[in-house]
């Protein structure tokens, strides 16, 4: 079984849309913006594909920090970043088609804001 | 300039088999924008994640999705084991890659038959169902689950396919070939077919890419990606090459399902002439540390598995992007412009499978 090179980019808040563009224009497909909740902050990691090159740019996100919207680099990425903030909370600015929190409806608001199960607290 | 109407599509409509919701913004008859909405059958199953210890948490993986519920679960065990670096044993990647194709097979199969109903040919329709009975009784006979098999565990396998029945389901699947092959007559000359999705539904290769299609609907527009080309499971070591069309149409859509099932058949074949002796799963110690975001070939396209262990037995995260989700804009770009009568095809074009996107 052959296994894939998947390097991973640490970029600031501020740099992200530069650095989507360039990944845009060298022809990289977008493949996922994938949240993950680590303590108060939020890792957002912005994947991309071109002839199965797997690469990502990584954010570290404090709570209550906004993100641009790269729709206007990548208009694919709008179920991302609606999903981002329906479920992280993360607010993002400027989405090519924002559903303002209801694209995925959700018995409690942004379930992966908060860990409802500790370590060791097996059910 | 002409009025504008609003009309709603869904949740509830008889070509769908799970609930998605679309505004239709129309013209006349002509669809001038399409907004979707999902979330009807959200079940959050990415944060059980943290109430179940990583080997169990395969079963709830496989249960994202009725339909490619082994896909979902192989690539969710490859991740984890690609994160702790076990070595599966060769046998049970052989099996991983025959059960894979098995499901895209039923998959396809089913889909044929609802795309079918969405024209309105319904013994059509029932012709693609009976065919995709032989595939659900092979995935019975060998996991014990037509639809959720419960095959896959961390390490390899939990059951294993003697030479007899490999050799009884490729002679099945040689026999099964020509019934597919009339039932594909149809799908690609009939008239009433070709005159439903012909030109029906257009995204073009460079527009396809730009919205980050993938699977046949990526395909039917000439992008030549298919996840199975990065060699995970036995896929290395397996002769085959993608199935490209390049109308970009419902129809081409159609085409690129129907062909896969001749390549699925030729996958098995070489697996099972290829398949080693050994065990199929090997003893796992320990949790995983680090990250992976571990890709395979849905029926419906590139589907990713992200996980991120910090060495306990529960996942700090696992994260699904399924084709479903990705083809989504693609959907939205395909229905403006078109006739409302279309819409129903062309939704069912790209194969959407809500629950799978939903999580």
């Amino acid at each position: 079984m052959k296994s894939e090179e998947q390097p991973i980019t640490p970029i600031e808040a501020a740099d992200l849309l530069a650095r989507v563009s360039a990944f845009h224009n060298e022809g990289y497909r977008l493949v996922a913006i994938s949240t993950t909740r680590l303590g108060d902050q939020c890792q957002v990691d912005y994947s991309f594909d071109r002839d199965f090159s797997f690469r990502t740019l990584r954010l570290l996100v404090p709570e209550g920090t906004a993100l641009f919207s790269i729709t206007g680099i990548y208009w694919a990425a709008f179920p991302y970043e609606n999903e981002m903030h329906d479920l992280f909370g993360i607010t993002v600015t400027g989405i090519a088609i924002d559903f303002n929190g209801t694209f995925i409806k959700t018995a409690i608001p942004y379930p992966f804001s908060v860990t409802t199960v500790k370590p060791g607290d097996v059910q | 300039m002409s009025h504008q109407i609003t009309v709603p599509f869904g949740p509830q409509h008889p070509v769908l088999p799970e609930p998605i919701h679309l505004d239709l913004v129309l013209e006349d008859e002509r669809v001038v924008e399409a907004i979707p909405s999902i979330g009807y059958v959200h079940r959050g199953l990415e944060k059980l994640v943290e109430k179940r210890e990583y080997p169990e948490y395969v079963h709830i993986a496989e249960r994202i999705c009725g339909i490619c519920s082994f896909i979902h679960g192989s690539t969710y065990v490859q991740a984890v084991e690609t994160v702790m670096g076990i070595e599966v044993p060769e046998r049970a990647l052989y099996l991983r890659t025959i059960w894979s194709e098995y499901s895209r097979m039923h998959s396809h199969l089913l889909w044929l038959g609802l795309f079918a109903d969405s024209l309105g040919f319904e013994s059509l329709f029932m012709q693609a169902w009976r065919l995709r009975e032989h595939i659900l009784d092979d995935l019975e006979a060998t996991t014990g689950g037509r639809v959720i098999q419960g095959a896959c565990k961390v390490g390899g396998v939990r059951k294993d396919i003697d030479a007899k029945k490999l050799d009884e389901m490729v002679a099945g699947l040689e026999a099964l070939e020509p019934e597919i092959r009339e039932m594909n007559r149809v799908f690609f000359q009939d008239n009433s077919v070709l005159h439903r999705t012909k030109g029906i539904g257009v995204i073009s290769g460079k527009d396809a890419y730009e919205l980050g299609a993938v699977g046949p609907t990526g395909r039917g527009s000439g992008i030549a990606e298919d996840a199975r080309m990065l060699g995970y499971a036995a896929y290395d070591r397996i002769n085959f090459r993608p199935v490209v069309e390049t109308g970009g149409d419902s129809y081409s859509r159609c085409v690129v399902r129907g062909r896969e099932l001749y390549t699925s058949i030729d996958i098995i074949r070489q697996a099972v002439e290829k398949i080693p002796d050994g065990p199929v799963e090997v003893k796992v110690t320990g949790s995983p540390d680090g990250e992976c975001w571990s890709r395979a070939e849905q029926p419906r396209g590139e589907v990713i598995h992200y996980v991120k262990g910090n060495g306990t037995r529960h996942l700090l995260r696992h994260r699904v992007r399924t084709p479903t989700f990705a083809n989504l804009p693609f959907l939205v770009k395909a229905l403006a412009g078109c006739e409302l009568a279309d819409v129903p095809v062309i939704v069912l074009s790209i194969d959407p499978c809500i629950g799978c996107a939903e999580r």
